[in-house]
Parts: structure tokens; C-alpha cells; sequence
């Protein structure tokens, strides 16, 4: 039993990894900061939570595992915040590179404010 | 089995490394503290992967510290960015003061 639960955690460790290394790629690759927010996410949030996940099985029996639960809960709560800030940041410093966006919705409610 | 601890390892390395390559590349401060949240993402996993391994649960309260100080430092350096183009006026954005950031951004 201990060995099946031993090979599940290494599956969850390596795909957190896997996902942390895609996030290394997309930082060095990716043209503006927008999509670099996009790729820098996904270890931060899935990528943790995996090798957390990863983690507790290694020491499932052990109370002080409970600690996991507080690293997850206070990742999931403040990374959404941190890149809100960010985001908002960049987009009023005029760092978004406007010709890579689809749309861009804040521009006309933007717009809309200046112009009452 | 032993295989699969080091192709974890170094894949969190390479992930720290091309962070770290941003780190020194990129052209805005956001940039930057995007890819220092990155690398401590990795530090968080590569100190986890750690304990796992050695099945050490003593190591689990640096993970707490170091993921609150990740939130800590791209929140200030986020704000630090917005106080500083925050006084000038709405239309200035369009202005030199842009113009030159974008300059120096390519």
C-alpha cells in the first residue's frame, strides 16, 4: 500500500515540476507581460498544489501535515490578488503590448470615464 | 524510482534557471518580479520535493514563509510601480513619460 501511494505522490511531484519547467519556457519565450503572467500562473497555483498533494501522501500519516493545507489555501488566496496588481499596474504604465490583445474591454470603459 | 527524484530536480532547476534568465532579461521591473515569483514557485517546490524525499516533516513551515513572502514582494513592487506614475495626470499617460517606457521596453 505504502509503495502504491509512494508512486501516486511521484506522479503528482513530477507533473508540478513538469508544469514549473513549462512556466520557465513561457517566461523566456512569451513577448509580453500579459502572456507572461498567463504561463507564470500555472505553477504557482496547479503546479503547487500537485506537489503538495505530492507531499502529503509521502507523510500521510503524520499531523503536521496540516501545514500543506495552510501553504495551499494561502497561495490560492493571495497569488489571484498579487497578479490582479500587477496586471493593473502594467495596464495603466502603458507596459501591454496593445497589438497582441484580442479585445480589450477596459479601453472603452476607460473611454467611457474620461468622456463623463 | 531514484530516477524519477533527480528528473524532478532538475526539471525545477531548469525552471529556477530560465526564470532567472527573465530575472536578467527583462525589460520592466514587473517583468522581474513576475519572474522572481516564478523562481520562488520553484524554490517552494524544490524544498517540498526535498522534504518528500527525505520524508521530513520539519521543512514544512519554510514553505508557509516563503510563499507568504513571494505575495509580500510582487504586491509592493506592483504598488511601487503604480505610485510612481500615479501623480501624474490622466492625460500624460498618452505622453512622453509613456513614450519613453515604451521605448526603452523594446
Amino acid at each position: 500500500m505504502t509503495a502504491v501511494l509512494d508512486w501516486i505522490a511521484l506522479g503528482c511531484l513530477l507533473g508540478g515540476a513538469l508544469l514549473s519547467f513549462a512556466a520557465g519556457v513561457g517566461l523566456v519565450r512569451f513577448p509580453d507581460l500579459l502572456s507572461r503572467m498567463h504561463t507564470a500562473a500555472k505553477p504557482q497555483i496547479l503546479g503547487l498544489l500537485l506537489i503538495l498533494v505530492g507531499i502529503g501522501l509521502r507523510m500521510a500519516p503524520d499531523p503536521r501535515v496540516g501545514i500543506l493545507v495552510l501553504v495551499a489555501l494561502f497561495q490560492l488566496l493571495t497569488v489571484p490578488v498579487a497578479a490582479h496588481i500587477a496586471g493593473r499596474a502594467a495596464y495603466r504604465t502603458g507596459r501591454v503590448r496593445r497589438d497582441l490583445l484580442a479585445i480589450d474591454e477596459l479601453r472603452d470603459e476607460l473611454a467611457e470615464d474620461s468622456g463623463r | 524510482m531514484t530516477a524519477v527524484w533527480i528528473a524532478i530536480e532538475v526539471l525545477l532547476g531548469a525552471a529556477a534557471l530560465l526564470s532567472m534568465a527573465r530575472l536578467v532579461m527583462g525589460p520592466s521591473i514587473l517583468d522581474r518580479a513576475l519572474s522572481v515569483d516564478v523562481v520562488l514557485a520553484a524554490t517552494i517546490a524544490g524544498i517540498g520535493t526535498f522534504a518528500a524525499f527525505h520524508r521530513d516533516p520539519t521543512l514544512l513551515p519554510v514553505l508557509l514563509v516563503v510563499s507568504l513572502l513571494g505575495f509580500v514582494g510582487s504586491v509592493s513592487v506592483a504598488r511601487f510601480v503604480a505610485r510612481r506614475t500615479d501623480p501624474e495626470p490622466p492625460g500624460g499617460e498618452q505622453g512622453p513619460g509613456s513614450g519613453t517606457e515604451r521605448g526603452s521596453e523594446r
